[in-house]
């Protein structure tokens, strides 16, 4: 099958300018090549620069140099060199992403977040709400919280609302960064069952779990982070 | 919600090598960009960054000393903002833009009533019904969070977030394609500015709207911009989507506004 | 004549610039034209630019009526013809369809006009937008732009404040589909008389230094929304010394004990109507 997503010789450091200039090599030749159906599971310790492949996969981060080419509609887009406008696209249709941690906007309930990606895509409101509400479900989001603004909630309620709002696309591409790491084994389960539906309909996902067993139970693969090079 | 734009679509403000200056002094020099229909554009700065002066060239407020700002409108055709007749340039902004005051008191008309405050952009394109006018106006009062039994109050008497809200329904009324905000919560408190960033996020995606944000605070950007510009000195120095540039600032500048940010 | 002074007391190169001036307003109907208006041996807001409009159009052979509220025997009325009796020798009259020429304020005779009359109207402030923009170089922009918007703002609050708008007199009306004027203090009631009227209407402002006019049968229409049309005063009883039903009445206190009556404004057409009457 053809990949739907590869990196190529990926570089990123970053130059902190008001630190003395330092440079810090982060990730150093990257190469990884993402096939529908799979789940690659980033493996390397702390510091390894796994979240920040993620970011750089995402947009998020620059990179120093390497390619990052998805298919997005049909056509091969290179991330580094995508236009602001383009790499908007993409995050719209084709790459979805699970931070680590949800970013709380005031004001804005639970069911709005998750469903705000599934109207990004030009959907009616009420469709995907609904859709917000059968995923929230899933994780066993209680109700009575649907209508509040996350700002107070704890860090697992935080973490499913982060996961369903990954999940309310259909991505062909998605993006876990340690997306149990808060939960009980109940919702851990509810995850695991997301993403085995979600490479059944012929996702391709990178992943960063800690969480050895969850790891065993959907990772496809494993790609080993290199250690970073001492600037 | 309107469809997103498809990635073909030609941009909506083309903006060239737009300089502005006062006398000797530079507001801006040689700022360039495109801004698609639907797309918030976020230009942060610290005063005296050129942002001010940036929007004023961009809104058609402050004529640049060299540049050229364009304008694709409505029917598709595209015109050099200040290549335009006055009256033409002024039917511009009146039926396709919108342009909020930092400060409401300078984007409202104190002392006629709320409904009158809204109703008038549409009078002022030939709308000649009462009952209709008003019922618009009532119909935006409710869109921006404002009670309905104060469509007769002057706007003298609201509170500054009530003031605001009021600005932006006055600019809206007229369903712009593209709308001009300077510090829009910048005179207000923090609570207030919440409640009112929340409503121009809603409000731009639920109308498809592209805007221009000028703002110093960049959570203010992070909230409501797609993409940002970072001035510094009168120039652009870091341009990109606004989590890139956030996250990953690349300029020295960049990374000090950044780092500088107090956490809560 | 008085000897010493020109005729219609202005030097000929002064009537030259106001007929200049003149014909530019009657090309472009409801358009303030500015003019260099003249020291006139009369203070300001007594009639200066309606003077001047008249001293610059009047000839041997024309017939001068002046009225001031309707009437021919005020005290301004009789001066100003007094005037023009001594400056230009023309010919005088109090009767309506004989004038030739008509100056007036705040009126506009009952009888109607003919193809042929003028009207000379005097106008204390001829912009409409200046209680909404007090600069002049910005309410000229609104008028090249025909931006009128904000007019209607007043409206707007009026009837939201009283269920109705309540201009009464200096009612704004729009000229030829183009230009917003205000057609001096006359009453409302007046205003349906400047559509299409076969005179040649001139307004004279001569503090503001402004000249317009509403050349025979133009289109004038009085300012209004669509579900609250312009509507003009009415009264629910004829004049009591002619029986006139549908002129404008003035309400004149008789006795110290309140008693009132209401009579025409117009008195040479109250005059009129009851000679007529009298003579059946």
């Amino acid at each position: 099958m053809e990949p739907v997503l590869r990196v190529e010789a990926l570089r990123k450091s970053f130059t902190l300018h008001n630190q003395g200039g330092i440079a810090l090599d982060v990730l150093d030749a990257v190469d990884l090549t993402l096939r529908p159906g799979e789940c690659v599971a980033l493996d390397g310790p702390s510091g390894s620069g796994k979240s920040t492949l993620l970011r750089a996969i995402y947009g998020n981060y620059l990179v120093s140099s390497g390619r990052i080419r998805v298919t997005h509609k049909g056509a091969a887009i290179d991330m580094a060199a995508a236009t602001a406008r383009q790499i908007l696209d993409i995050r719209r249709h084709t790459i979805g992403y699970v931070s680590q941690f949800l970013r709380v906007i005031p004001r804005v309930p639970a069911l709005d977040i998750v469903a705000e990606p599934i109207r990004a895509r030009g959907h009616e409101y009420e469709s995907a709400r609904a859709e917000a509400e059968r995923l929230l479900r899933r994780l066993n989001l209680p109700e009575r919280l649907w209508h509040l603004a996350p700002a107070t909630f704890s860090g697992g309620e935080q973490q499913r609302i982060n996961i369903a709002r990954g999940f309310a696309v259909a991505y062909p591409v998605l993006l876990l960064d340690e997306p149990t790491a808060s939960l009980d084994a109940d919702n851990r389960r509810a995850v695991q069952d997301l993403i085995g539906e979600a490479l059944a309909r012929g996702a391709a996902i990178i992943g960063i779990f800690h969480d050895a067993e969850m790891r065993a139970r959907v990772a496809t693969g494993t790609y080993r982070m290199s250690e970073a090079k001492a600037a | 919600m309107s469809a997103p734009p498809g990635l073909d679509d030609a941009p909506l403000l083309s903006a060239r090598g737009v300089t502005v200056t006062y006398g000797r002094r530079t507001g801006c020099r040689d700022v360039s960009f495109d801004l698609w229909p639907g797309e918030v554009l976020g230009i942060v700065g610290e005063s005296g960054s050129g942002k001010t002066s940036l929007l004023g060239a961009l809104s058609a407020r402050l004529h640049p000393a060299a540049g050229s700002v364009r304008y694709r409108d409505r029917t598709g055709r595209v015109a050099d903002v200040y290549r335009l007749t006055e009256p033409e340039r002024r039917a511009l902004v009146r039926t396709e833009w919108g342009v909020v005051r930092q400060n409401p008191r300078d984007g409202l008309r104190l002392n006629v009533s709320a409904g009158a405050n809204i109703g008038e952009p549409l009078m002022a394109i030939g709308a000649r019904h009462y009952g209709a006018i008003r019922a618009q106006a009532a119909d935006w009062l409710e869109r921006v969070e404002i009670a309905a039994d104060r469509i007769d109050d002057p706007p003298a008497a609201f509170s500054g977030g009530m003031q605001q809200r009021l600005q932006i329904a006055r600019n809206l009324v007229t369903g712009p394609r593209l709308v001009f905000m300077d510090e829009p919560t910048g005179s207000l408190d923090v609570s207030v500015q919440a409640r009112l960033l929340d409503l121009l996020r809603r409000l731009v995606a639920d109308l498809g709207l592209a805007a221009v944000i000028v703002t110093h605070d960049l959570a203010v950007a992070r909230l409501l911009a797609h993409r940002l510009m970072v001035m510094q000195g009168g120039e652009v120095v870091e341009t990109g989507l606004t989590d890139q540039v956030l996250d990953d600032p690349q300029h020295p500048y960049t990374q000090l506004l950044v780092a500088s940010i107090l956490q809560v | 004549m008085l000897a010493g002074y020109n005729f219609a007391y202005l030097d000929e190169h002064t009537k030259r610039m106001i007929r200049r001036s003149i014909l530019k307003a009657v090309a472009i109907p409801g358009y303030q034209v500015p003019f260099a208006s003249r020291e006139m041996p009369l203070p300001y807001g007594w009639g200066t630019g309606g003077i001047q409009l008249t001293a610059g159009i009047i000839g041997r052979s024309d017939v001068l009526k002046v009225i001031d509220q309707g009437a021919d025997d005020t005290t301004n009325a009789v001066s100003i013809r007094r005037f023009f009796a001594r400056t230009a020798g023309v010919a005088t009259t109090e009767r309506t369809a004989q004038a030739t020429i008509i100056q007036t304020r705040h009126r506009i005779p009952e009888t109607p006009l003919k193809a042929g009359q003028i009207v000379v109207f005097q106008v204390p402030i001829p912009e409409p937008l200046r209680w909404l923009e007090p600069r002049e170089s910005e309410t000229r922009v609104m008028h090249a732009l025909g931006d009128y918007g904000g007019l209607h703002v007043k409206f707007y609050e009026d009837i939201v404040r009283h269920g109705r708008i309540v201009t009464t007199y200096d009612y704004p009306v729009l000229v030829n589909d183009r230009y917003v004027m205000r057609p001096s203090p006359i009453p409302k009631f007046d205003n349906p008389k400047l559509d299409m009227n076969p005179a040649l209407l001139l307004f004279g402002a001569g503090r503001e230094k402004r000249i317009y006019a509403v050349p025979p049968h133009t289109r004038v229409k009085s300012l209004d929304f669509e579900d609250h049309p312009f509507t003009v005063e009415r009264w629910d009883r004829p004049c009591a010394l002619c029986g006139a039903p549908d002129s404008f009445l003035d309400e004149i206190i008789t006795d110290d004990r309140g008693t009132r009556m209401f009579v025409c404004s117009d008195t040479e057409y109250c005059r009129g109507r009851s000679a007529a009457k009298a003579g059946e």
